[in-house]
């Protein structure tokens, strides 16, 4: 613990139970939930209420969300795993689990980048229509989610190589699981419902 | 078990005192100046909201006059400063003082800890605040001006730059709610974790003080409704800058959905600084009446109650924005539930004054001018939750003065309660009591002879956006017309007595007399440690044996019993 | 932290399935059920489609929150928190789906073809070449 030199007393303690750091990711994960409620819960009005969501999400290519969610899932395996040489108190091993997610997460977002690229080519912008502009806002955010969380999981890897600040290696991968479950429900809701 | 003080905070301590005047003030780390960051933040900007409403109440009163300070105020002028004069007030004012600078200081130094467990999130977090001042202080300053199309940011004004003419000051705007709201996110996870998870050995869940319960309920119900209005703001920037339809109805859009997103955080964010100011009520009233505070689990258990409560009435905001009206009914159901709680809250403080020993310091006199003030609020809100009675009266002055009923209580009144109580705490000065005397009954009185009129205005037909009612000859009687100026200038008597504040406040913190530890002989863990307490709050962390509010305990000595004396 | 440390301790003492399960083995079954939902919509059924969507979507997000999130592990808590913001989300859609989900009121209406009335006027986009 290079940091704790610096840190108060406060934060050491547990009066709750469960140290504080995971406590403050599963309050970012509950402040998140709603901020994807309430886009998610308002594109579901309209999907419900208008058959021409239907059609229009006729366009999106399932086969792509499919992969992409075999990655995510795959990447949230390696940051399981992570989490579980952490504990065994293998920075080594955590770190290189670490860099697997990464990649993971790199590699859903490229494969975004080529599909959004050959929809905004067959004429689908974010400003043809509603169901295209909910398309892309949600899957906009989630993206920015798992960019935040390869960048931020570089700087774990970092300190977990060197064997330091282990408890953040579980951290970031609870913070990933949660952009990966956001992934399961977005897929059937832009994906699969057609 | 006493906790050691182990050398961490020691070091740091020792090295606060060679930092550079930066270093100490503007980089700290520390929650006390972080706390004192927010307060002067807001209070800066209070001022310029101030003069906002300056501004345009002397263009109600007397339309077409070259106000001094400003001069002619133009329509867009006009809609400009009262959209600023709100958002400023609540976003910028009313939360970073209320939550942000006193939870700042009152949760590490109330639950025993030596600072907030993520000191740096906590310094980040006001500087994105800080952030998002300068871009909403730009915003007024872009092409086309600043946004004026209320702060409730209704599109199609927002959305829509032809409708607006303030296309960029709309963007900008919408850009500095968000930082503000990311900065309070990061800072309400970080009250919430402080609070669940750094209390002193000793301290369970019912021995926490009353504000800082209040103050994190308020954090929670703040991040569990901000999130759709963040969604619906992302999509207003996409409406506005990338041509998306979400709130355009002509393109499949609906601009229902944004009033639904925003009000779904609008109404609970009434509770969010409501709750800190009831806090700091309890706090006060149970001080100076030397009292138990009455039923301590019902005021908890009240609160949380009002919180989940608060998430089920927005759409009283919408009545006549032609939404389903059997939501209405709904609405209006939980609109009237929800004051039940709130009575309950005033009850319990009655209860708790009667048969005290009532000391009528400053900090006391707020705290009941609080409840005075804020039951008129809660009262005529029950017209204005009735979906009938609201159709009628929406939009009219008499909804603008039920708010400022609610708001001023909890944002100015609150705060100076808040302030004045805990001022010896921190900075280790006395302030001056018959100049705060001065102070609060110039601005309690003023404040009603602001506000009284304008109900009456309101059920006479006065609408809120009108900026010049000459145009208009029923609102041009004698009678109208006479209560808007009188409102106009109690407006500014009551501005006027804010400079005894300002002085007492500065003569106090340069030549007051120098502070006790505990001035007030309360009980709660912050009036034991030094005043101004020092980096790391205590010598050695405190432990805590009781709760915080035995006052008059039969057969001790005191009056009082601090929560970490032994016996 | 040394809390933390005391916790892990007591589970390496139960043996480490209670703690960390066959990851591999969860990971396999969310595979699995993604190739069900992938396949659902084949049969062109539309109940059938639903549930294979969303039931399964339910059920994927459990085995992660549950098992990789471990969220049993977690204080009692967090799985109330959890609960209540979904809680809440119910809420807002209660609330505001009967107004966004109307498509004409008394003197507006939504354009033609999102509304389903009529003929299209306001073509989306790109969207008759495909058909």
């Amino acid at each position: 613990m290079s940091a704790a030199g610096s840190r108060p007393i406060a934060t050491g303690r547990s009066s709750a139970g469960m140290p504080t750091g995971r406590l403050a990711v599963w309050w970012i994960i509950a402040s998140e939930i709603v901020i994807f409620g309430g886009l998610l819960g308002s594109y579901v009005m309209h999907r419900l209420a208008h058959d021409a969501f239907a059609e229009q999400a006729a366009h999106t290519n399932t086969w792509i969300g499919a992969f992409n969610t075999f990655v995510l899932l795959t990447s949230s395996l390696s940051a399981v795993l992570a989490h579980k040489a952490s504990d065994a108190g293998d920075g080594k091993k955590a770190a290189r689990f670490l860099y697997y997610t990464m990649a993971g997460g790199l590699v859903f977002l490229i494969v975004k980048a080529f599909e959004w690229t050959s929809e905004i080519q067959a004429g689908f912008t974010i400003a043809s229509n509603t169901f295209w502009s909910f398309y892309y806002t949600a899957a906009g955010i989630h993206a920015a989610h798992v960019l935040a969380g390869v960048i931020i999981m570089g700087f774990v890897a970092q300190t977990a190589k060197k064997n330091l600040e282990l408890q953040r290696v579980e951290l970031i991968g609870l913070y990933w699981h949660f952009v990966d479950v956001v992934w399961i429900f977005l897929f059937p809701l832009l994906y699969i419902a057609k | 078990m006493v906790v050691k003080h182990a050398s961490p905070a020691h070091e740091h301590g020792d090295h606060h005192a060679t930092q550079s005047w930066v270093k100490t003030y503007l980089l700290s780390t520390d929650h006390k100046i972080i706390c004192f960051q927010y307060m002067f933040t807001g209070m800066a900007l209070a001022i310029l909201a101030g003069f906002f409403s300056y501004v345009f109440r002397m263009q109600m009163a007397f339309p077409g006059m070259n106000v001094p300070g400003w001069g002619l105020v133009t329509p867009s002028d006009y809609n400009m400063l009262v959209t600023n004069h709100g958002a400023i007030m609540i976003f910028w004012v009313a939360m970073p003082v209320l939550i942000a600078a006193f939870g700042n200081y009152l949760i590490p130094l109330m639950i025993g800890a030596d600072d907030m467990v993520f000191p740096k999130i906590n310094r980040l977090s006001y500087q994105i605040f800080l952030l998002s001042v300068v871009v909403l202080l730009a915003s007024f300053f872009v092409d086309g001006g600043g946004f004026g199309g209320a702060w409730t940011m209704y599109p199609p004004l927002m959305a829509k730059a032809e409708y607006s003419l303030t296309g960029t000051g709309s963007s900008v705007f919408l850009l500095a709610v968000a930082l503000e709201f990311v900065a309070f996110l990061l800072g309400g996870i970080n009250f919430v974790t402080t609070a669940m998870n750094a209390r002193a050995p000793g301290m369970k869940l019912y021995d926490i003080p009353i504000v800082v319960w209040m103050i994190v309920i308020a954090s929670i119900l703040f991040m569990a409704s901000v999130g759709p209005l963040i969604a619906g703001a992302i999509m207003m920037l996409f409406d506005q800058q990338l041509g998306t339809a979400f709130f355009d109805p002509n393109r499949g859009g609906d601009p229902i959905l944004w009033q639904h997103l925003f009000w779904f955080f609008g109404h609970p964010e009434v509770y969010v600084v409501l709750l800190p100011a009831v806090g700091i009520t309890a706090e006060i009233i149970t001080v100076f009446s030397r009292k138990k505070l009455f039923a301590y689990k019902t005021v908890l258990n009240t609160a949380i109650g009002t919180g989940i409560l608060s998430f089920t009435v927005w759409a009283h905001h919408q009545f006549v924005a032609g939404i389903d009206p059997r939501m209405a009914n709904i609405f209006t159901v939980t609109t009237l539930i929800i004051s039940i709680p709130i009575a309950e809250m005033m009850f319990v403080y009655v209860a708790t004054l009667y048969g005290g020993s009532i000391t009528l310091a400053t900090p006391m006199l707020w705290a009941l001018g609080f409840i005075a003030t804020f039951l008129i609020g809660g009262v005529t809100g029950i017209f204005l939750g009735a979906s009938g009675a609201d159709i009628y009266l929406h939009d009219t002055y008499f909804v603008l003065a039920h708010f400022h009923y609610t708001f001023f209580p909890i944002a100015i009144i609150g705060t100076y309660a808040g302030l004045t109580f805990w001022f010896p705490k921190m900075f280790g000065k006395e302030m001056n009591d018959t100049l705060g005397k001065v102070h609060f009954w110039g601005t309690f009185i003023a404040f009603n002879c602001i506000f009284i009129p304008l109900f009456f205005t309101g059920m006479l037909g006065d609408h809120r956006r009108i900026f010049d009612y000459t145009n208009f000859p029923e609102l041009t009687t004698p009678m109208l017309e006479n209560l808007r100026a009188f409102a106009t200038l109690s407006l500014v008597v009551m501005l006027g007595f804010q400079l005894v504040f300002v002085y007492n406040f500065v003569t106090s913190l340069l030549w007051g007399k120098q502070a006790d530890i505990n001035p007030w002989r309360a009980n709660t863990l912050e009036w034991t440690t030094a005043s101004p307490p020092p980096h790391g709050n205590w010598p050695e962390l405190p432990t805590v044996y009781r709760g915080p509010y035995e006052y008059s305990v039969p057969g001790r000595k005191d009056d009082f019993w601090p929560q970490d004396a032994k016996s | 932290m040394a809390d933390h440390a005391a916790h892990d301790h007591a589970h390496e003492a139960h043996g480490e399935h209670s703690h960390h399960p066959n990851y591999v083995k969860i990971w396999a079954a969310l595979l699995v059920l993604l190739v069900i939902s992938v396949a659902g919509p084949f049969l062109g059924i539309q109940i059938v489609t639903l549930i294979t969507a969303f039931g399964i979507a339910i059920v994927k997000a459990y085995l992660v929150v549950k098992n990789f999130m471990h969220i049993d592990i977690a204080a009692k808590v967090v799985t109330y928190l959890i609960l209540t913001m979904l809680l809440f989300m119910l809420l807002f859609f209660a609330g505001a789906a009967p107004d966004v989900m109307e498509s004409h009121g008394s003197n507006w209406e939504k354009p033609s073809w999102i509304a389903g009335t009529a003929h299209p006027e306001t073509p989306a986009p790109a969207h008759e070449e495909r058909h």
